[in-house]
């Protein structure tokens, strides 16, 4: 996997129905490196990583692949290249882990083609990546919410794609899982080189993690780039409509959102009072 | 935790190879099991009954000599009887494995949702309001099964199909039809009442060949269909999205296997009526036996195969009465039906 595939936008718009959600975006992801999407509820993040991974077709515009509009590559190849992990996928009843990650293999299979040793290693390998060895035969019906979100990841790993979307990987879990998720998707990235693009809802995890962050609002890309230039104050006020300080992180040294309500805040530590446009300027 | 490797430890992939290979060999052995007990259930057939004929009568008639008595009781009466049965029950089997699967809910079986009863009410409008002959009967049966499906899954359809509403839409359609069923009924003749009973109880009494032939040949047809799609099938149990992700053309596969999937129950229906509850219960009986990894299509054939068998025998002679085999399927599946619906309520499921 040493190819780096480039994804790209052009012009895109969505929508569902009459309703447009996503309008005229063009976007390019960076090969090879972790792009974080985020904005607020409904501005269109899930449709974009949707029709990015072919499974809403646009309005207008197109999305490519290596230059190839992928609405009209064949499933099964543009499957081998770029996998999605949706925001709710289903597991059949009593389905084992070991089984449920080996349906990753599904685009490298013909209708009947029998299950090589290739398979056996991709699965393998993705139950290893995502620490899952253990609890292969144990039904997906009976694992924590960690342990399933690592098992679907472990399934998308089975695909052995250069590109991986995740929408919203770590919602329901708590925070030492999402953080364990993150941790993994980073190791992915770092290990094999998979160019990871994911939407989070957290803005700070966003930012920790993401080597380029896109926030969008109402269907357009508000800014794009590294995390400390994108997540400003400006940023999360247009985007999120929220008051907020930025400060730098003193673990990650990435920008870290602090939102100002109208409750529990200090006197003096309101928006405009405190230099916090120097502060989030540091990390640079 | 440390960062993933490329490539599995050999002790990882020998214990992921072993487990598949262990498996796959349960799965094939118990199919085989099933299989040696269709086979076993379907030489019994043959040689009992009123009358009890050996082994080797029942071979040489199958193998086209004359034997007399036998040739007449074992290859007029029971051979294309039990013939049907297995055919008939393999089609609901398969078929409703297909939707229980593809909706990803066992109550998503054609029985449940119309579709039987779409083939019954035309049944019954072509032999009592327009006297038609058996075989226009089937052949409506047969259009009527695949125009309901159809107007299921349009009414249900919004931006694709969703499990739960085509459910609850099939089993509106349902009931409306069963309604024009009992409407035609209630003004029948008495010569057509009988003819008609067969099409809404699902009996195997006074089948021949002419019977038998066409849901034999549809089962060769579509068989084939369904098991091509079974991968395609196993994927979208992951839901749309994850199915369309893998590669999925979701759409396609899922008109695909509708079609070939009504074809079977229509065909089967025409032949032997809506033999109550096998398309229901061959799936989730299959899943207890062979676990949920792999494809059902083929165990959930042979579990519907043994049921029609089994029940059609058990309802000729077990009892002081002939019941017909849709009566003693009916009082094996709806305490099923019963419990299924108790458990997901239970378990906080919409249906």
């Amino acid at each position: 996997m040493t190819t780096s595939h480039t994804l790209t936008a052009e012009r895109l718009t969505l929508g569902y129905g009459d309703r447009v959600v996503v309008d005229s975006l063009d976007l390019t992801v960076p090969p090879g490196k972790v792009t974080v999407i985020v904005g607020a509820n409904a501005c269109g993040k899930s449709t974009l990583l949707r029709s990015m991974s072919r499974l809403l077709a646009p309005r207008a515009g197109q999305v490519l692949l290596d230059g190839r509009q992928v609405h009209r590559m064949p499933a099964k190849e543009l499957a081998r290249t770029l996998g999605l992990l949706p925001q709710s996928p289903v597991a059949p009843e009593g389905i084992t882990v070991v089984d449920l990650v080996g349906r990753g293999r599904h685009p490298h299979q013909g209708v009947f083609t029998r299950w090589s040793e290739k398979d056996d290693a991709a699965v393998a390998s993705a139950l290893e990546a995502t620490q899952t060895t253990e609890i292969a035969d144990r039904s997906v019906d009976e694992l924590s919410g960690g342990q399933r979100q690592r098992v679907w990841i472990a399934m998308a790993l089975a695909q052995q794609t250069d590109l991986l979307l995740l929408d919203e990987p770590t919602t329901f879990l708590d925070a030492s899982h999402q953080i364990e998720v993150l941790d993994l998707l980073t190791d992915l990235n770092r290990a094999r080189g998979t160019t990871v693009v994911m939407v989070l809802h957290d803005l700070n995890l966003a930012a920790r993690y993401a080597d380029h962050l896109i926030a969008l609002a109402a269907g357009r890309i508000h800014a794009a780039g590294p995390p400390a230039a994108v997540l400003t104050e400006e940023t999360v006020a247009t985007v999120f409509g929220l008051q907020s300080r930025i400060v730098e992180d003193p673990v990650s040294g990435k920008p870290l959102m602090l939102p100002i309500g109208r409750h529990h805040v200090r006197a003096g530590a309101g928006a405009g009072e405190a230099p916090a446009a120097e502060v989030a300027e540091a990390p640079r | 935790m440390s960062a993933p490797a490329a490539v599995a430890r050999p002790s990882a992939l020998r214990e992921v190879t072993r487990g598949r290979v262990r498996n796959a060999s349960r799965r094939r052995l118990t199919a085989l099991a099933l299989a040696v007990l269709v086979v076993a259930a379907f030489a019994v057939t043959l040689m009992a009954g009123q009358t009890f004929y050996p082994p080797r009568d029942v071979v040489q008639v199958v193998l086209g000599e004359q034997v007399p008595g036998a040739s007449f009781t074992v290859g007029r009466l029971r051979l294309p009887r039990a013939v049907l049965a297995v055919t008939a029950g393999f089609s609901f089997g398969m078929a409703g494995v297909t939707f229980q699967t593809m909706l990803r809910n066992p109550l998503a079986s054609p029985d449940v949702i119309g579709i039987s009863a779409g083939a019954s009410a035309a049944a019954a409008v072509a032999i009592v309001t327009l006297s038609l002959d058996e075989t226009q009967v089937s052949v409506l049966a047969v259009v009527a099964a695949l125009v309901v499906a159809l107007l299921v899954y349009v009414l249900a359809f919004r931006d694709g199909v969703v499990g739960t509403r085509l459910i609850l839409i099939g089993i509106g359609i349902s009931a409306m039809l069963d309604s024009i069923t009992s409407y035609v009924l209630s003004r029948a003749a008495e010569w057509d009442l009988q003819e008609a009973t067969r099409w809404l109880t699902g009996s195997l009494n006074g089948v021949g060949w002419d019977r038998t032939v066409p849901a034999l040949v549809a089962l060769a047809v579509l068989a084939p269909v369904l098991l091509a799609q079974g991968r395609n099938l196993s994927a979208l149990q992951l839901g749309d999205d994850t199915a369309s992700a893998l590669g999925v053309r979701v759409e396609r596969t899922r008109v695909t296997v509708i079609l070939a999937a009504v074809g079977l129950i229509a065909f089967a229906t025409a032949a032997a009526g809506p033999i109550a509850f096998v398309a229901f219960l061959s799936g989730p009986i299959a899943a207890r036996l062979v676990g949920a990894g792999g494809s059902l299509l083929v165990p959930a054939g042979l579990v519907g195969a043994l049921l029609v068998l089994v029940a059609d025998f058990a309802g000729q002679f077990a009892f002081d009465t002939r019941y017909p085999v849709g009566v003693v399927t009916g009082v094996l599946g709806a305490p099923y039906l019963v419990y299924l619906i108790v458990r997901t309520h239970r378990a906080g499921g919409s249906i």
